[in-house]
């Protein structure tokens, strides 16, 4: 596999050259022309935007046909050179990249589409265009990078357009809070990813990717870099620990929400993870790691969703355990299931959250509790939605179904025996939090007092649920045994691929058909009663504090960060600082020959000075023995 | 060469200086047109300079020398390198930025802008003097007119941040005199010639003494802990444009010192004092970056961040790798820039707010979005976004830091996330949000203001995206200083 995945140049063609950088400086001069007109252009920003991004997409198109070819393309320049370091960044085209690029420029239109309709109106509209072109642009450039260091910078930027984009309305308090907690919770993960670059420096004395990739480092020294690199992806990818930062991140406007759960941001960790494999599998201790934190934050994550009730949070904690099966998948050594994973999710999950947007746009509420009975009102929408939720559900033959079914079977086939019961206890707690969403939402009678007036969003949001749904339903095919793997094959330019295990399907499917059902009876047709589970009941004080992480963080990190600094502070006013003022009042004091004379003209200091001045020459005279 | 390059730009202000003087006090406006004509004109030279500069070609270039004082060995002695040639063009550029900045103020305007201009005289003049004595004069010139920008120009305790400073700064210079004689008396080559000194490399026992005279002269200047309270209060005090010229320029003279002097002259006391001096480094970067976070105040907390921020500095030329060091001079210019671009706007916003205090702020984003923005902007580029030109210097200096320091580089990461902490907080609380004051009469920034940050904003993402051609610069003078180095 490692061969399979080292970056290797080929000459580059130099039309394909030209594909390559046009598919990221499209959306570039998008964010240039609409940071400076963008104000002026008002709501016809969306053009410019949405031109871009749609030329890179049908220029991605091309470059993955290239790369079908059997093409491979790399374009670089020494980015600086001083002393023994001489990056060199660029743009690579390999089978990764390309179906990466794929992803992000189709989600990444469809979104950009939709919120034409989801911001109609907004005044900012302009500069929010703008940050998603930027956006997209980052994720553009992390999925392209051949060096670490460029990796990181691209990292960031993706990094602070969502710190933008999250705080877009930042007149509301909690949105700017979310934004700071985004860009905050993710730096924390970034320490050990800055870490892990200055240390892979020092032993491999380059960050270039395929020179490292081609080393034979330590085991050791190899796992502890990689662990460190995969501190960034746990929080970019929002994993346990760090796993606190997305949920809050709904303050977002909701098309914003589609594109950091779906394409860009949440997917960069588990990327970054894919694409440092080899370095990965050089310390193997790297890869269990992987596996425990994806597989513990799937289940956390999944069963917080269970009680949430704002129809985002429940969408935001499934995207976190989904992203914890992916890197599941990853660690137990199904690198291809895991990308499959993050593939197919990309195209529900966008799906659904510009489902859940049409919904809010429609209700003017985020709470299930206000909606209910929008089926009927809502055609395209509720049917997109379900489609989306049977996907995410893994039921057969939603694309969902076909990636998590993979690395269900990666993590049984490689022993990885207590992974693969919790994956599956997870799948059965996702197929219930799912649908306890869709029968609360768009079955039943309706709740809200908006729900009367509701009716269907303007074709400008629902096209885009419709292609999305149509992919929901279908991009699982590409990896599934009909097709031959065909994702895999090209991801991995393997053949060796997982053979079908009907045990691991047929459990599978079961968990997720009880799941539904479960969510059914309870929700669907209230044959159980609505007071099973007590609200003192531990377990669920528990999840509906989300485990208490955000208030462990504000009392262990935050709080005391604030009490040293106000310490250090005094410290700096009162022994520092009065230290010299002690100094210059004993000196005045002295020079004055008791006479008052803090007269505050520097005439006069500049005299003692000068005194001062004449003194120590004479003295270091004396010393130097010249007098 | 034909033209004296850098003694006309180096006096070019002064000529100013002087042409203002015959201006009458009521006009002014034209006194205003004039600096600003002055600092152009300063800036426009340049471009000559850069491109008489033969990249690539290590020593001293754009060289001058006129014998002064013969029988003490002083001579008129200027020129640049990749050291020094990079501060010595921000220079040029902050002058420019630092006169559309002061234009708003109203009191004894012909004095203001003098006093301005002979501060650049002093300023350029200590990046480009290669004579110990011309040094020391540039040196302490710079002392006088920034002693009265504070004490006339400043804000309520505006006397006691001037003679702070004053005093302050005084005595690490004196101590410097008391070095550079001590060197003058005992190196045996009878010269002030920095040059000749750097070559010769000094032998005598006497090596520690001086070392330590200039230490405190320079860490003074940083200015590195605990050597560091004269800072928040002179640049709190300082009116916008002082505290532009303080950050930007001459907390870089004492940077500029500790590699041009103490590194080059006395480089085997420096390798031997080095770990101390990262010690020191260190406790600023943690240190500054737990005060900057304590503050209430906008420009105190700005201020703070630079004690933080010229701590990588030194970390990076502690480190004496070439990585670290070329890190650490291409930081200088980073900090320059952006530190002096966040002074602006805390100027501006105080301009119309008339307070700096954060919890009072709030939604300026809302009422002013040019001048929020900005401030955004400035403010990730000062927790080093990758992208912007601090991420670069940053990367380096720790890159190159870790096999020298490894503690001190893990810690001084660690920070990064302090400072990013105290940077997302004052854009959270003090730009975003609601506003929490009538904002009605705000006007965003006028023409005036936005010039005067463009070329900081295009620079900071020049080289933040592509920093080769600004390191090209530097790289070929910290491989002189390592040689020196390695030959100690």
């Amino acid at each position: 596999m490692v061969d399979a995945l080292a970056p290797f140049v080929t000459t580059v063609t130099p039309w394909i050259g030209h594909v390559m950088s046009l598919i990221l400086l499209l959306p570039v001069a998008s964010f240039l022309i609409l940071v400076v007109f963008g104000k002026k252009m008002g709501e016809r920003s969306s053009y410019v935007a949405i031109s871009a991004v749609a030329a890179s997409f049908l220029l991605s198109i091309i470059a993955v046909l290239f790369v079908m070819g059997g093409g491979r393309a790399e374009l670089s320049f020494t980015w600086l050179s001083v002393g023994d370091f001489h990056p060199t960044f660029g743009l690579l085209l390999d089978p990764l990249s390309a179906m990466m690029l794929i992803v992000v420029t189709l989600v990444s239109m469809l979104v950009q589409i939709f919120s034409v309709g989801y911001m109609h109106g907004d005044k900012r509209i302009g500069w929010f265009f703008a940050c998603l072109s930027m956006f997209t642009a980052s994720m553009l450039l992390v999925v392209y990078s051949p060096n670490f260091a460029e990796t990181y910078i691209a990292w960031e930027g993706v990094g602070v357009f969502s710190y933008l984009l999250i705080g877009f309305w930042f007149e509301k308090r909690s949105a700017s809070q979310a934004a700071k907690k985004a860009f905050m919770v993710t730096r924390v993960g970034d320490l050990g990813f800055a870490i892990g670059l200055i240390l892979l420096y020092v032993v491999a004395g380059t960050l270039d990717m395929n020179k490292i990739f081609g080393m034979d480092l330590q085991a050791p020294l190899a796992a502890l870099i990689a662990i460190l690199i995969f501190c960034g992806a746990v929080g970019k990818s929002a994993q346990f620990p760090l796993h606190v930062w997305l949920p809050d991140a709904m303050e977002g406007p909701t098309p914003v929400s589609a594109l950091i759960h779906a394409a860009t941001m949440v997917a960069a960790g588990v990327y970054l993870v894919a694409r440092s494999y080899p370095l990965f599998e050089m310390g193997p201790v790297s890869l269990e790691v992987v596996a425990i934190i994806g597989t513990i934050t799937a289940f956390i994550a999944a069963s917080i969703a269970l009680t949430a009730t704002d129809i985002k949070r429940v969408l935001a904690y499934s995207t976190v355990s989904q992203l914890g099966y992916m890197m599941m998948g990853l660690g137990v050594g199904a690198f291809a299931a895991g990308m499959f994973h993050l593939f197919t999710h990309a195209f529900f999950k966008a799906l659904l959250f510009l489902g859940a947007g049409s919904v809010i746009h429609a209700v003017h509420s985020q709470e299930i509790h206000d909606m209910g009975g929008l089926g009927p009102r809502m055609k395209i929408t509720s049917l997109t939605f379900i489609i989306g939720g049977l996907a995410l559900a893994g039921v057969p033959p939603f694309s969902g179904f076909w990636s998590k079914d993979e690395i269900l079977l990666g993590a049984y086939t490689s022993g990885h025996t207590a992974i693969f019961w919790v994956g599956i206890l997870t799948a059965l707690l996702t197929a219930f939090y799912t649908f306890r969403l869709i029968f609360i939402v768009f079955f039943g009678k309706p709740r809200g007092h908006h729900v009367d007036h509701v009716h269907e969003s303007p074709p400008v949001m629902s096209v885009p649920l419709i292609i999305l749904g149509t992919l929901a339903l279908v991009a699982g095919m590409v990896g599934s045994p009909y097709l031959g793997h065909f994702f895999q094959v090209f991801i991995t330019n393997s053949h060796e691929v997982e053979h079908a295990n009907m045990f691991v399907m047929g459990l599978s499917i079961a968990v997720a058909i009880t799941g539904i059902f479960a969510a059914w009876l309870k929700y669907g047709t209230r044959l159980l009663p609505s007071g099973v589970i007590s609200k003192d009941n531990p377990i669920y004080k528990l999840l509906v504090n989300k485990y208490y992480f955000d208030e462990l963080y504000y009392y262990v990190l935050i709080k005391p960060t604030h009490a040293i600094a106000k310490y250090v502070l005094s410290f700096d006013q009162k022994i520092i600082d009065g230290a010299v003022n002690g100094v210059a009042w004993v000196s005045t004091k002295v020079g004055s020959g008791l006479r008052q004379i803090q007269t505050g003209y520097v005439q006069n200091y500049a005299l003692y000075m000068l005194a001062g001045l004449i003194v120590l020459i004479i003295w270091s005279f004396k010393i130097l023995g010249v007098y | 060469m034909s033209y004296p390059l850098l003694t006309i730009t180096i006096f070019l202000p002064l000529a100013g200086a002087l042409l203002l003087q015959f201006i009458p006090r009521s006009q002014a406006n034209v006194i205003r047109t004039i600096a600003l004509l002055i600092a152009l004109a300063d800036l426009a030279l340049g471009i000559p300079i850069l491109t008489n500069y033969h990249l690539g070609q290590a020593g001293m270039q754009l060289v001058e020398k006129v014998s002064w004082i013969p029988s003490l060995g002083i001579s008129y002695f200027v020129g640049l390198d990749g050291l020094s040639l990079p501060l010595y063009e921000m220079t040029l550029l902050l002058m420019v930025v630092s006169v559309l900045a002061s234009w708003s103020i109203k009191d004894r305007v012909r004095e203001h802008y003098s006093m301005l201009l002979l501060l650049a005289v002093g300023m350029l003049g200590t990046f480009a003097a290669l004579d110990f004595i011309l040094f020391y004069i540039f040196w302490e010139l710079v002392l006088i007119p920034m002693y009265f920008i504070i004490g006339i120009w400043g804000g309520e305790n505006r006397t006691y941040a001037a003679v702070k400073f004053f005093l302050y700064t005084l005595a690490g210079s004196v101590l410097m005199l008391v070095g550079i004689l001590a060197l003058y008396f005992t190196s045996g080559l009878n010269t002030f010639d920095m040059v000749k000194l750097m070559e010769a490399g000094y032998h005598h026992y006497l090596a520690t003494f001086i070392f330590i005279t200039f230490f405190f002269g320079f860490a003074i200047k940083v200015p590195m802990w605990p050597f560091h309270t004269w800072l928040p209060d002179a640049h709190v005090q300082a009116p916008t444009a002082g505290s532009v010229l303080l950050a930007g320029v001459l907390l870089k003279m004492g940077t500029y010192a500790f590699v041009r002097i103490i590194v080059q002259i006395l480089p085997g006391e420096f390798t031997k004092f080095a770990p101390y001096i990262a010690l020191l480094a260190i406790i600023s970067i943690v240190y500054g970056a737990y005060t900057a976070l304590a503050q209430k105040d906008l420009k105190k907390m700005v201020a703070y961040s630079s004690v933080s921020h010229m701590g990588y500095v030194m970390l990076g030329i502690a480190a004496l790798t070439p990585v670290a060091l070329n890190g650490a001079i291409l930081q200088m210019i980073n900090h320059g820039l952006i530190t002096g671009m966040l002074f602006l706007l805390v100027g501006y916003i105080y301009e119309r707010t008339h307070t700096r205090d954060i919890s009072k702020l709030g939604g300026i984003s809302v009422k002013i979005p040019v001048l929020g923005g900005m401030f955004v902007f400035a403010a990730l580029a000062s927790l080093g976004l990758p992208g912007l030109s601090g991420f670069v210097g940053e990367l380096l200096i720790l890159l190159g830091s870790y096999t020298a320091y490894q503690i001190y580089t893990i810690l001084a990461v660690f920070t990064l996330a302090l400072t990013a902490f105290y940077l997302i907080r004052a854009n959270q609380n003090a730009i975003f949000g609601i506003p929490k004051m009538a904002m009605d009469g705000f006007k965003d920034a006028n023409a005036r203001e936005f010039f005067s940050m463009i070329p900081l904003v295009i620079f900071i993402v020049l080289i933040g995206i592509y920093p080769k051609p600004f390191l090209n610069y530097i790289d070929p003078a910290v491989n002189t200083v390592l040689q020196i180095i390695r030959g100690s």
